[in-house]
């Protein structure tokens, strides 16, 4: 990246919204939202992720993908807490609608370092309702 | 304004990349500046110099670089997507021991850094894709 460009870059903070919306395996949206989301964690920037439609499935735990001969990533979800990518909201209406609940999903955490490093857990779940307003409040949406 | 564009899907399969082009077309024409055209996903296929698409067709890579060089602009392919899928610059080749490389003259590649920088450095980032 140019200097000039880093120095503008540098000191400002923004929004940064991933919107995942396709399932984890299929396309290869998924994996390449992911890794993303890993190299963005180094510019400091106030990050969060949705998960909205079949984006749910990509949190969902206990995935194999032995039989399809493709990588299983989501392990690198459990990475995004030691990044301090700690908000992952996922909407309630699109675990429903595909027979989910929370209970489904992987337990990923965060320490909080203000708070006697206590692991508190990442995801989030919201309405659809309240997602649209949290989209509505970013700076930048990155839709994958 | 300041826009930072991103490109998701590569040409002629998808409406993504000439839409794209002629967003950005439109936009210097009116004035605005445009920050990076970053290519992700199947969207760094743009860049190939190996397409020859029918002569009564339009010529999509040929026509982002043409509007890159006319207009200055960074036109940037993903490095970990196009390494998935054959896109190398003649470095990258040299590095990886290939014998042949096929990005055309305007764009380069980097990495996923760039459409961060961009971002935050934009007025607004547009993605066309799927």
């Amino acid at each position: 990246m140019s200097e000039e460009m880093q120095q503008e870059a540098d000191g400002k903070i923004k929004k940064f919204m991933y919107v995942n919306r396709k399932a984890p395996y299929g396309t290869i949206y998924a994996l390449e939202s992911l890794e993303v989301v890993l190299i963005g964690a180094a510019f400091d920037q106030d990050v969060s992720l949705a998960f909205i439609d079949d984006g749910v499935f990509q949190l969902v735990k206990n995935q194999n993908t032995t039989d399809i001969g493709v990588k299983n990533f989501s392990p690198a979800f459990r990475a995004l807490g030691d990044y301090d990518v700690n908000k992952l909201f996922v909407e309630k209406e699109s675990l429903d609608e595909r027979g989910l609940s929370s209970d489904d999903l992987m337990e990923l955490t965060w320490e909080d370092e203000d708070d006697d490093w206590e692991e508190k857990p990442s995801i989030q779940l919201v309405s659809r309702q309240e997602m649209k307003t949290l989209l509505g409040n970013q700076d930048v949406i990155l839709s994958f | 304004m300041k826009f930072a564009i991103v490109v998701n899907e590569g040409p002629y399969t998808h409406q993504a990349s000439d839409t794209a082009f002629q967003f950005t077309r439109a936009a210097l024409a009116k004035g605005h500046e445009i920050v990076r055209v970053f290519f992700y996903h199947d969207g760094v296929n743009n860049g190939t110099k190996l397409a020859v698409p029918p002569q009564d067709d339009r010529h999509i890579p040929n026509n982002w670089a043409k509007l890159g060089k006319d207009n200055q602009l960074d036109l940037v392919l993903c490095i970990a997507a196009a390494q998935r899928r054959g896109i190398l610059d003649e470095k990258e080749a040299k590095r990886q021991g290939k014998d042949a490389s096929n990005v055309i003259d305007g764009f380069r590649i980097s990495g996923l850094g760039q459409l961060i920088e961009a971002g935050i450095e934009a007025d607004r980032t547009v993605t066309f894709g799927d």
